[in-house]
């Protein structure tokens, strides 16, 4: 029954329909288009903002360089770190497991509450640590536990360690956290918990001992769970460093001047390999490296010995009496004087309208150059300074490595100084007057030296005038390049009779029964050594302290005694080892000084003598070097 | 003229079965197979928590689907407007004492599954807008006052859905009862100038969106604006359909699904998930499926005898397109995102019962296409 107006119906039906349709078919070819345009055109730009979600990097962190001396001991390493994490979407109830914990490793209540506010803070998957720095036992006894410890997570890290603690904390230094102001272009500075070198070798060669950081890249969701690993690359470890210091000699050294507020340097004469550098007092590394207490950092800070000053390097000192050798070869050189020449001491030295003393009351005599050395006679050092002129001193000083560092590899080094006309004239605004030469003469006035420099200019002294430079890596350690282009030493022109003058008297300040530190001489039978003591005022003694009386050194406040000194080197025949003392404040050089320096050298020589009978040890297996150091 | 006596002769319930377009019903289970296929994918490689239970219900629906299409035509004729006051009730009654979830009230609980009362309307009003238009003389449908009915018929769910306020549901059933009224013959001008009138609208209805409403639609504009917050959804959306390439990553390998950076991918943003694992060659196929459906769908509406017929298939057609693009373009970041479900894939019960009720209206159009209705409605 089709009636014409359902027919017509029909058609306008038709017609919108069909326009209907048309509409879908058009924006369905929208859909098609923007799928093609999402996944064909920008595809590239969505599967990397894909990754971008999906793969996390996380930094594996280097193992950090050792530090070791010479023979392989370990001077600063890395330990195994025992440490307690809580995992609190693994604990049902965190406060609970900590109450657990706490019978078996004792959780501090303020530790407690830190806790639980990093735990609320984090997301539930992630660690919050507990505890660090365990011991084994504890260790051990949270892990037999761990049933009963829902949520925790024994864990090891890595940590910096110094086994031989203050023993070489000048030269190796510390790690610590890094500040924020130090973050910079390598991400690992930003890794939690990584820590740099703030101190000594540590600090300065950090890049060396740091490493290059691994990568893991990680698929991780949305909360930032990790779901797997995708690929990684292992972190490369830090250089080791090998330093030319023998732990052993180090530590008898410091055990020696243990109290004083020394410095002493021990260096091989011929290639200017140091063997020993120490500073005392010294500070633990390791309290650096976990976080001093502010109390003992001010302890440290406010101690008059200043420990934590490397005065090897650091410390400049008026040389005293050991700068004689200096003026004296000046002098032999220049022509000004004759070994045999002798020169009157009444004790009492005009120049212009001033009195210098002799430190020997009463004076020396009549003195020759060797004598002088020998009797460390002001006199005759003021004159024969005045006579060669400062120019040619300064000239003499320079060549033995005075007045400039030398730039080796421990920070802190100082310049000392070395005077002269134009010195004087730049830093003083003042002209140079004979009363200066004079004061130098005898290593005192504007002169300063490093104990460094002192240990450097009696190697060149003795070796035969080789200019070497002190060296505390060892060859073989750092790069190839810097170690291979080391040129042989050049040699400082003078003539080989005067030097042996000065040698000579160096020798009769021990081993002669006029010398100074006579008493200090090695009575064993094959054992020998050499040197010049000084002492260094600290204090102008005033005209009306001379009038009353000079007092003594053990009279005045400890801060006003004279510095000691002494620089010598062993054996008297082929001379391999040069040492330099100061002991701030110790009072005289023969007294105080000359003993260590003769200790320091015996025990050298000791260590030396039965080196073929410790081969025969190594080989029985009884002798286990890096046993200090390596774990 | 046997042939014509039979064809007013009520067929028998086999021979219906048999007239049942196999094609279309092959077609639906492979769009719903999809849509379980990702389900398992999203739930981690697992028939739970989603696979399983829209298997279940896909198979209710199905049994549904089936008897609706074999009942005749006049029978869902004569349930018409029924059908529409019981939708209509309902949704008063989740007005009133719906559960309330996501800050707007859409379900009522009926024991054994949530309702959407305002997916049943869009059927219902379909339903009843064709029976309106197909009892109506031809002359009367130009004629002014007899929109006022159609457009209470309209108005009345909307204002309702508007409440709860459910904006996606709601402009769906108005594009659907619109259609339908274009569809029937009303005066051409009266939709050129409904479109121009909804400029001016859309400024109204900006002042009446929720804050969450307003930030949607201000994101949609720029994604960017918010990257964490309101544009999250879009910007990851858009990400991994970018990211799935021609051919995908694969099965249960999509990243941005598995890795859980994907927003609600069970359910509205399912499609991103087809679009990540199995790239554009995935997305191309289920839209594929989905135009062999509308396209029957439309081809029964111009082939069938009686107005009901017809209007019922080609607004079902409607129906069934507007969530199939409003949720697609969603996805794909060309609309703002509103709560509207990708047909026959999304996890969910309310729109997959309703689909299905719809294909059966269109399947059961089909097979009494040629069952000719009286306008007064009687079984003729």
């Amino acid at each position: 029954m089709v009636t014409p107006a359902d027919d017509q119906k029909y058609k306008i039906f038709t017609r919108r329909a069909s326009l209907i349709a048309g509409g879908m078919l058009v924006l369905s070819s929208s859909l098609v288009g923007r799928l093609y345009y999402l996944q064909v055109v920008s595809r590239d730009q969505y599967r990397l903002l894909a990754d971008k979600n999906r793969i996390s990097l996380r930094l594996l962190a280097p193992e950090r360089g050792k530090i070791l001396d010479r023979h392989g001991h370990g001077l600063a390493v890395n330990r195994t770190d025992y440490r307690v994490n809580i995992i609190p979407e693994q604990a049902e109830d965190v406060e609970q497991t900590l109450e657990a914990l706490n019978a078996i490793l004792p959780v501090s209540e303020r530790r407690r509450k830190r806790i639980l506010r990093a735990v609320k803070r984090q997301r539930a998957f992630l660690p919050v640590m507990v505890a660090e720095n365990l011991d084994w036992e504890t260790f051990a006894r949270v892990n037999i536990n761990i049933p009963e410890l829902p949520g925790i997570q024994p864990d090891m890290g890595i940590t910096r360690f110094y086994p031989e603690q203050d023993l070489l904390a000048h030269i190796v230094g510390y790690v610590s956290s890094v500040n924020e102001s130090e973050i910079g272009e390598d991400p690992l500075l930003e890794l939690p918990g990584f820590k740099i070198g703030k101190n000594g070798m540590e600090r300065i060669l950090d890049q060396k001992l740091r490493g290059r950081a691994g990568n893991s890249k990680v698929e991780v969701n949305v909360m930032g769970r990790v779901i797997r690993e995708l690929s990684r690359k292992d972190s490369i470890a830090g250089d080791t460093l090998n330093l030319t210091i023998d732990r052993d000699i180090q530590k008898f050294t410091a055990d020696r001047v243990r109290d004083e507020s020394a410095a002493v340097v021990v260096m091989d004469v011929h290639n200017g390999e140091i063997l020993a550098l120490t500073s005392t007092p010294a500070f633990d590394p390791n309290d650096f490296n976990l976080g001093i207490s502010q109390k003992k950092y001010d302890a440290l800070l406010n101690d008059a010995r200043k420990p934590l000053i490397n005065k090897t390097v650091q410390g400049e000192y008026p040389p005293g009496s050991t700068f004689k050798m200096i003026v004296a070869l000046a002098a032999l050189e220049a022509g000004v004087i004759d070994k045999n020449e002798k020169i009157f001491c009444n004790s009492r030295y005009e120049i212009g309208n001033t009195t210098k003393y002799c430190w020997k009351r009463g004076g020396h005599g009549y003195v020759s150059m060797v004598e002088a050395i020998a009797g460390s006679c002001d006199v005759y050092f003021y004159e024969i300074a005045g006579r060669v002129g400062i120019d040619r001193i300064h000239d003499m000083a320079a060549r033995f490595g005075l007045g400039r560092k030398f730039g080796i590899d421990i920070p802190g080094e100082k310049d000392g100084i070395n005077p002269s006309k134009g010195w004087k004239l730049a830093y003083r605004g003042q002209r140079w007057q004979g009363g200066d030469t004079a004061n130098v003469g005898i290593g005192q006035g504007d002169v300063l030296v490093t104990p460094l420099q002192l240990a450097v200019m009696t190697s060149r002294l003795v070796n035969g005038g080789k200019a070497v430079t002190p060296k505390i890596l060892a060859p073989d350690s750092g790069d190839e390049a810097e170690a291979g282009a080391t040129p042989a030493p050049e040699r400082i022109p003078f003539d080989r009779r005067n030097l042996a003058i000065v040698l000579q008297g160096m020798d009769a300040v021990i081993n002669s029964p006029k010398g100074v530190a006579y008493a200090t001489r090695m009575k064993e039978k094959g054992l020998s050594f050499a040197g010049k003591t000084g002492s260094a005022q600290v204090r102008r003694i005033s005209k009306a302290e001379r009038d009353e009386g000079v007092r003594k050194n053990e009279e005045k406040p400890w801060i006003e005694r004279d510095h000691a000194l002494f620089v010598g080197y062993g054996p008297v025949e082929n001379p391999r080892y040069a040492v330099s003392v100061i002991v701030e404040h110790g009072g005289g050089g023969s007294k105080k000084a000359a003993p260590i320096a003769r200790d320091v050298l015996k025990y050298m020589f000791n260590q030396e003598r039965p080196a073929e009978s410790r081969n025969a040890a190594i080989s029985a297996g009884s002798d286990r070097p890096g046993e200090r150091g390596g774990d | 003229m046997a042939l014509l006596q039979g064809r007013r002769r009520s067929k028998s319930l086999l021979q219906k079965l048999s007239e049942l377009n196999l094609l279309i019903v092959v077609v639906v289970i492979l769009i719903a197979s999809i849509g379980f296929a990702l389900l398992y994918s999203v739930g981690g490689g697992g028939v739970d928590p989603w696979a399983k239970k829209q298997v279940i219900r896909f198979v209710i629906g199905m049994a549904g689907m089936v008897v609706i299409a074999l009942v005749d035509l006049r029978v869902w004729m004569f349930l018409a407007y029924p059908f529409y006051f019981i939708s209509l009730a309902l949704l008063v009654v989740v007005e009133i004492m719906g559960h309330t979830g996501m800050g707007a009230t859409r379900w009522v609980n009926l024991g054994f599954m949530n309702l959407q009362p305002s997916e049943l309307m869009k059927i219902a009003l379909v339903l009843a807008l064709a029976r309106y238009y197909h009892c109506m003389a031809k002359e009367d449908i130009t004629q002014y006052r007899k929109l006022i009915m159609p457009i209470f018929l309209i108005g009345a769910p909307v204002a309702l859905v508007f409440l709860q306020p459910d904006l996606g549901t709601g402009l769906l059933i108005i594009l659907g009862g619109i259609a339908i009224l274009f569809c029937a013959g009303v005066r051409m001008w009266l939709f050129v100038a409904g479109l121009l009138a909804m400029i001016p609208t859309a400024f109204g209805a900006w002042n009446l969106m929720k804050p969450y409403q307003q930030n949607r639609v201000l994101t949609f504009l720029n994604p960017e604006r918010d990257p964490l917050g309101a544009g999250y959804h879009s910007i990851q959306a858009k990400i991994a359909v970018g990211s799935g390439g021609i051919y995908g990553k694969g099965f249960i390998q999509g990243s941005q699904s598995q890795l859980n950076f994907l927003p609600e991918k069970h359910t509205d943003f399912i499609f991103t998930v087809l679009a990540e694992e199995f790239g554009l060659m995935g997305g191309l196929g289920l839209l594929g499926l989905y135009l062999i459906l509308l396209a029957y769908a439309v081809i029964i509406s111009m082939s069938v005898r009686s107005q009901f017929g017809r209007l019922l298939s080609l607004g079902m057609a409607v129906t069934f397109f507007l969530y199939m693009f409003i949720n697609i373009a969603m996805n794909l970041g060309m609309v703002p995102v509103v709560g509207v479900p990708l047909p026959l894939v999304s996890y969910g019960g309310s729109a997959m019962l309703t689909l299905l009720v719809g294909l059966g209206f269109v399947l059961c159009v089909a097979i009494h296409r040629d069952t000719s209705i009286s306008r007064g409605g009687a079984f003729a």
